[in-house]
């Protein structure tokens, strides 16, 4: 069941992306481009997003368990630490370079041909970068 | 350039928030891609499965989404070295900040996280900066 219920949530959030202009790079790049011809469209989708997630952790909050009877995985980490700000900053980078974000990159998977396959088989080699110098102990 | 589309962009948005509610309150779990992804093949067998399933929902969104209308253009406009070069900085990046645009711009800041709060800004300030060095500089 919860397999089923991920897929759907997979498919909303897909569906979400597409529908507010997230799986195109270059209106991601119009959004961060403010000295530019900018387009703000990609605010709406954070607003949007959050007024409907601020109410689904306020009552997830109170709950220890899922409607799935699975237990409740909110973070615990309140840590602001190095690894957090250059996380961020790494990805920040990449983002502005390309315009995608993981989620916008997978969900164009199917659809974006060639450049989306050699951005997501990077990124995918940069998670995999991260595990093993993690192993490490590195990081 | 692009046009600018408040409304189209809200209901997405709030599709958005709709599905992290499904994940939040029926599965326990942060819909953040960059973790579902990213922890795929470490994470345990049993722990494997809902992670597959939401990929793949992912996947096939613009599938379903072409049955009713034109799927919108995905305009690159990035040379392929500088795709892989994002690539890796996005896939270390979200792995090393403990995530992305999703899990700390939509999870961290619906759950009102200092946290989330700090990479968000820094990763939107860090994509603004190098836009504007690439564009204008």
């Amino acid at each position: 069941m919860s397999s089923v219920i991920a897929l759907l949530a997979g498919v909303i959030f897909g569906l979400g992306l597409i529908i507010g202009g997230m799986t195109n790079p270059a209106k991601v790049l119009a959004f961060l481009d403010i000295a530019g011809d900018w387009d703000p469209s990609l605010a709406f989708v954070m607003m949007g997003a959050i007024a409907v997630g601020f109410f689904a952790f306020r009552v997830a909050r109170r709950q220890a368990i899922s409607r799935l009877g699975l237990p409740m995985q909110l973070p615990a980490t309140t840590l602001i630490d190095r690894k957090l700000v250059l996380g961020a900053i790494l990805f920040g980078a990449g983002w502005g370079i390309a315009g995608f974000c993981p989620g916008p990159a997978v969900a164009s998977i199917l659809i974006g041909g060639r450049e989306v396959w050699i951005f997501v088989a990077s990124m995918l080699a940069g998670m995999g970068l991260y595990t093993w110098a993690a192993r490490r102990g590195w990081l | 350039m692009t046009t600018f589309t408040p409304l189209p962009s809200l209901i997405g948005g709030l599709l958005i928030g709709f599905s992290t509610l499904l994940m939040i309150l029926w599965l326990g779990k942060i819909a953040g891609v960059s973790g579902i992804v990213g922890q795929l093949w470490s994470a345990a067998a049993g722990d494997r499965a809902w992670r597959l399933a939401f990929i793949s929902g992912l996947m096939l969104a613009p599938l379903l989404y072409v049955c009713w209308a034109p799927l919108p253009a995905v305009q690159i406009a990035t040379s392929t070295p500088m795709l892989v070069v994002a690539g890796l900085l996005v896939g270390f990046g979200t792995r090393l900040g403990s995530g992305c645009t999703s899990g700390h711009g939509v999870c961290g800041l619906s759950r009102l996280s200092l946290r989330s709060l700090v990479a968000t800004l820094t990763f939107m300030a860090t994509a603004i900066l190098v836009v504007w060095l690439l564009r204008h500089a």
